[in-house]
């Protein structure tokens, strides 16, 4: 055994294994299975190596950098100069900022609503096992995959311009308004059929979340002679809850992070007038276009704390709403 | 069963019939968008926006003969080139680095492991955006700027959170038996996370691969910062070409290009659209 182990895991270890030391409090009262110390600690961080360097050189050493950026005037060519809190108080006094807050924001609050109800209901409708189920959850799945391509985002462009097939649905109801791509009040509202038309992530989640529910449950509601609407409340909702967290923690997060889709259904303008400009296009702009690196740092650190925040409140708010199954989890 | 069975019966009939009709009616508007660009894609340009016909009546296919004489003077399997490299060595990078950390995460007692799995479930929701400005100042010094590496060293350094709980998730279920059998026959970890593990995780390493394969085809942030000469340039990158030239606008060729983009990941899709949903489902549910 010692034989194979030399050759996979170095040679330095055969000193050491005198000084072998029992890894943590052994909290599991079963006798460990395989050998534990010093020998076990080192194939587990050559294991670990890859994902250890990776977090060191590029999220934790990053994160900190920023966060000094955060407090500096930087453009990437001179030295970074100390100047406090100015990057944000500039941000609070910045009207752009509070626009891409705004529409950021909207955006958050209407869309992910929007999706997860939809995504809720297309799962609710074929929760019932029917021919040709998995031919749907395949289709309704296909959007998720190719919903954030720049392919979509044309498409998307071309179907609320002037004109084009949204245009003209509106027009049937005597609606002249125009497509609206071009249109500060409605552009924001076709990123949103945007990701709306994603739902089928969330779908196949909630899809599995219902396979789960017990059938007794709704057999003893039918006995008792629950209406369909009591059923949805009082078994079905409670019952998926957790699953409906994750969804709603995921979609939530993601929402705050739109890019590419913003950029290219406003042509790369986060236009008209600002109305596409979501928070991390305004990031992109400051910091590349303007080389204000310090202050998009800033920004980036003031995104990181509100999706901090949130996630927080959402897992404070699991107590009230979520139900976990005894045991699991 | 019952004698409610026959009313079962005939209540089953029109409620599957409507089920039948509300599930095509969402798949139409689900598909619309992606019937309407194939159509849009055999159209001349001035015809795209504002013919009602979903399908053209006089199909052309100039839209993609012009195509073929590239972008801007760069011929597109260039881009497609680009773009497989970096997906491919996306996929390869993702599926050892992070089989290796979830190796460990599940299948090796090492001290600290308990407080590195939380710090990886945190990076799980850090959001990606706080470490574009550093990252880039960090390549910028490094001079990797237009190089390919600064959409690659993160794939082989298991910084994919996502992945790699997938993976722990999917080790965590392998019976124990099999390998703790290993290590009395006298094999060490690296043995039994090669011959043993690693087979064994087959499915989590495929829908991995195709979720990386994915998002790095259709990543368009990433070469969007590094990338800024049109020969680097991914298929993201050159279908941006077609927005930047504004006026001119070959809306045509931007279609037919929108399209022939999405084809890899559709294929994709098609062959393995059971790993990617059930990939999907059960990472949800063991959240």
């Amino acid at each position: 055994m010692t034989h194979i182990q030399t050759s996979t895991s170095g040679p330095v270890l055969d000193k050491d294994l005198a000084a072998v030391e029992r890894s943590g409090p052994g909290r599991k009262t079963r006798p460990a299975p395989r050998p534990r110390g010093h020998r076990e600690n080192l194939t587990g961080y050559l294991f670990m190596s890859p994902w250890i360097a990776g977090f060191l050189f590029l999220i934790a050493g990053p994160m900190v950098f920023s966060l000094y950026l955060a407090f500096t005037d930087y453009n990437l060519f001179d030295s970074p100069k100390w100047v406090g809190l100015k990057n944000f108080t500039d941000m609070f006094a910045d009207p752009r900022w509070r626009q891409s807050v705004k529409v950021t924001g909207w955006y958050v609050v209407i869309g992910t609503p929007i999706k997860l109800a939809a995504a809720l209901a297309v799962a609710m409708l074929l929760a019932q096992k029917r021919w040709g189920q998995s031919f749907y959850r395949a289709a309704f799945y296909a959007p998720s995959l190719i919903g954030a391509s720049v392919s979509a985002a044309i498409v998307w462009r071309a179907l609320f311009s002037d004109d084009a097939v949204v245009d003209r649905g509106q027009q049937l109801f005597g609606i002249d308004a125009g497509g609206w791509i071009g249109d500060p009040n409605m552009i924001i509202y076709a990123l949103v059929g945007l990701t709306v038309w994603q739902f089928g992530a969330p779908m196949v989640i909630f899809l599995a979340g219902l396979k789960q529910v017990p059938r007794e449950l709704y057999e003893a509601a039918n006995v008792d002679g629950a209406s369909a609407w009591r059923k949805f409340w009082s078994i079905t909702l409670p019952m998926i809850s957790p699953v409906l967290f994750f969804n709603v923690l995921l979609e939530t997060i993601h929402s705050f992070q739109i890019f590419g889709s913003a950029y290219i259904v406003s042509n790369g303008s986060c236009g008209p007038a600002d109305a596409t400009l979501v928070y991390t296009c305004y990031l992109y702009d400051q910091g590349f276009a303007n080389s204000r690196m310090g202050f998009a740092s800033a920004m980036a650190w003031l995104l990181l704390v509100a999706v901090g925040l949130v996630t927080a409140v959402l897992f404070w708010s699991q107590k009230r709403w979520v139900h976990y199954e005894e045991g699991g989890r | 069963m019952t004698p409610m069975d026959t009313t079962a019966v005939r209540r089953r009939l029109p409620g599957s019939l409507a089920w039948h009709i509300g599930a095509l009616a969402i798949l139409a508007v689900v598909l619309y968008p992606v019937v309407w660009t194939i159509g849009a894609s055999f159209k001349p340009s001035e015809d795209i926006v504002g013919a009602l016909n979903l399908l053209p009546t006089d199909p052309i296919t100039d839209n993609y003969r012009r195509l073929a004489d590239g972008i801007a003077d760069i011929p597109i399997w260039k881009f497609f080139l680009n773009s497989a490299y970096i997906s491919v060595g996306s996929v390869i990078g993702v599926v050892i680095s992070c089989s290796l950390t979830a190796y460990a995460f599940t299948k090796v007692r090492f001290a600290g492991r308990n407080a590195m799995f939380a710090i990886m479930i945190g990076t799980l929701l850090l959001p990606y955006h706080v470490l574009i400005i550093p990252q880039y100042v960090m390549f910028q010094k490094l001079e990797l700027i237009n190089t390919f590496t600064p959409l690659l060293i993160g794939k082989y350094l298991a910084t994919d959170a996502f992945f790699v709980f997938l993976m722990v998730q999917f080790m965590r279920g392998l019976p124990k038996e099999l390998d703790e059998a290993a290590r009395l026959d006298g094999c060490g970890h690296l043995r039994i996370y090669w011959s043993i593990v690693m087979p064994l995780c087959r499915p989590a390493l495929i829908t991995s691969a195709i979720f990386t394969f994915i998002q790095a085809w259709n990543d368009f942030m990433g070469p969007l910062l590094y990338l800024n000469e049109p020969d680097k340039y991914t298929v993201s990158m050159g279908l941006r070409m077609f927005i930047d030239q504004d006026a001119v606008a070959d809306y045509g060729g931007m279609i037919a290009m929108s399209l022939v983009a999405l084809l890899p990941v559709l294929a994709f899709f098609l062959a393995f659209q059971r790993y990617l949903i059930d990939g999907m489902a059960t990472s949800g549910l063991k959240g």
